[in-house]
């Protein structure tokens, strides 16, 4: 978009007007289904208008890595499919998709949502690996929310594949879950000129100057953060995006908490 | 020792339950939805647009780039690394040998179309799902095409000639197993796609044919009819969409 056109945006925005009349701090509709896959142990395609994005769990029983013998293993991998966007080129993980893996990766990690102990088979030899791939399917805006909603929903679906020691056996799924403890809730304010605002569409997408995402959990505490663009940010700004951000979490949890 | 009767009780020339959807992609210029039992793909194309590096370009008429694609958790056992494989190389280039019959790219010379096909969860005959999805999504992005291509593997389990096999009759361990996915240009009796592993007899290899011929309208009309649909509930006619059993 041309800098007129980013003015043009910023005008607007100041007087609370966006492309799709929504307010600054509203998000677009949310929709998560979840088994979409059954090939998958748990899934979800979470929709954020036409932001589109799947993430599916595989797991494996594999070895700990040395220093956390006790430990089960999560892994966090991203695609940009040339599917979703013609802005998306085949090939291997760019730095925006590499990127947008670790935040979700550092959210679910450092809040401890899973236990990482209860994914232990025996010490120092086997332990539950736990994927989490997340896959593009359109993108118009905001991978970063909706592609952490749908690892948090597909973690939430997934049941454990049977196990008897020996082999996996994927074709009868048990009735386990995840031993899930938390629920980090993934919510990225964007700053354009002076003005903020949350979940935008690719065109808003844009002409951002910032992004800082904040994680948070049920209780308030805040678990993960990525600051993302070219712009800095005053101590008076990073309080009224915690803020701002805190609050939506509520509102996504919800939807979460439905599953 | 015979094999008597299939797994969710179709007919030796029945296809699995099957759902059609065009333009389930916004961003690209056409697009498609195609299932078929436990396995679906996703399809979607973009252009034509300009192909880089130039030295790729046909200067008398447009190339269609084909990618086909598992994702990671689609496969029926372990976790697929994501990235190309070898399998999928071979699958890319046989879909674009299976399509270009039917498209006309003469009007667009130094561009390309590019296919991508995308699997969310397979249980056999994928690139079949993948074919028909993207043959859909070629006529959805408005490019002139003669025909659709429809596709789906016959085989045999075996002493039965069978339609669609799926993962288990792939698998099948008590007889010979014989799998023929296929391509089929409905207008001219063609076939675009033709592929084999397994032993069967000549004879058999022949009546596998002309089951899949025999098979072939009831999916063509499923896809002409999601095409048409899309248009439907543009018109906010939605009730009058019914659903492609």
């Amino acid at each position: 978009m041309s800098n007129d056109q980013k003015q043009h945006m910023i005008k607007s925005f100041k007087q609370g007007v966006r492309f799709d009349e929504r307010g600054l701090e509203d998000f677009r509709k949310l929709t998560i289904s979840c088994k979409p896959s059954k090939t998958a142990e748990g899934s979800a395609v979470v929709k954020l208008g036409d932001t589109e994005v799947i993430a599916g769990i595989k797991m494996m029983v594999g070895t700990p890595f040395p220093d956390r013998p006790e430990d089960g293993v999560i892994m966090v991998n991203a695609e940009f499919l040339p599917l979703a966007s013609p802005d998306f080129e085949s090939g291997p993980p760019g730095i925006d998709s590499i990127e947008l893996s670790r935040v979700v990766d550092r959210g679910i990690r450092e809040s401890h949502a899973m236990d990482l102990k209860k994914l232990c088979i025996k010490k120092g030899e086997k332990v539950w690996i736990v994927s989490i791939d997340i896959c593009t399917l359109n993108d118009d805006g905001n991978l970063l929310d909706a592609a952490a909603l749908a690892a948090l929903a597909a973690l939430k679906s997934t049941r454990f594949p049977g196990y008897d020691g020996e082999e996996v056996n994927y074709k009868e799924l048990t009735d386990d879950k995840l031993p899930l403890a938390q629920e980090p809730i993934p919510v990225t304010v964007y700053k354009a000129g002076d003005v903020f605002f949350v979940d935008p569409t690719k065109e808003e997408q844009k002409n951002v100057d910032a992004r800082l995402t904040i994680t948070s959990l049920g209780d308030g505490n805040l678990c993960a953060m990525q600051k993302g663009g070219e712009q800095p940010f005053t101590l008076d700004e990073i309080s009224k995006i915690v803020d701002l951000a805190t609050k939506r979490s509520k509102d996504l949890r919800k939807e979460i908490d439905k599953l | 020792m015979s094999y008597t009767k299939r797994k969710d009780n179709r007919g030796f020339d029945d296809f699995r339950k099957v759902e059609a959807k065009a333009g389930v992609i916004k961003n690209a210029d056409g697009s498609a939805y195609f299932k078929i039992g436990n396995t679906i793909a996703y399809a979607a194309v973009y252009g034509p647009r300009e192909l880089y590096p130039r030295f790729l370009q046909n200067p008398t008429k447009g190339i269609l780039r084909c990618n086909y694609n598992m994702m990671p958790f689609s496969g029926m056992g372990e976790r697929v690394r994501p990235g190309p494989s070898r399998r999928s190389k071979e699958i890319s280039m046989v879909t674009q040998k299976a399509l270009i019959p039917v498209l006309d790219l003469s009007e667009y010379p130094n561009a390309v179309v590019d296919v991508f096909i995308e699997l969310t969860e397979t249980d056999a005959g994928s690139r079949c799902a993948g074919i028909c999805a993207a043959s859909m999504a070629l006529a959805d992005a408005g490019l002139k095409m003669r025909d659709l291509v429809t596709a789906v593997s016959v085989g045999k389990v075996d002493d039965k000639v069978v339609v669609d096999l799926d993962y288990a009759e792939e698998a099948y361990e008590d007889g010979h197993v014989a799998d023929i996915p296929i391509a089929y240009i409905p207008s001219t009796g063609e076939f675009s796609l033709l592929q084999m592993d397994g032993i069967i007899s000549t004879d058999e290899f022949i009546e596998a044919l002309t089951l899949a011929k025999k098979a072939m309208p009831r999916l063509y009309e499923i896809q002409k009819k999601a095409l048409k649909e899309k248009y439907l509930l543009f018109h906010g006619n939605e009730e009058k969409g019914e659903k492609n059993e």
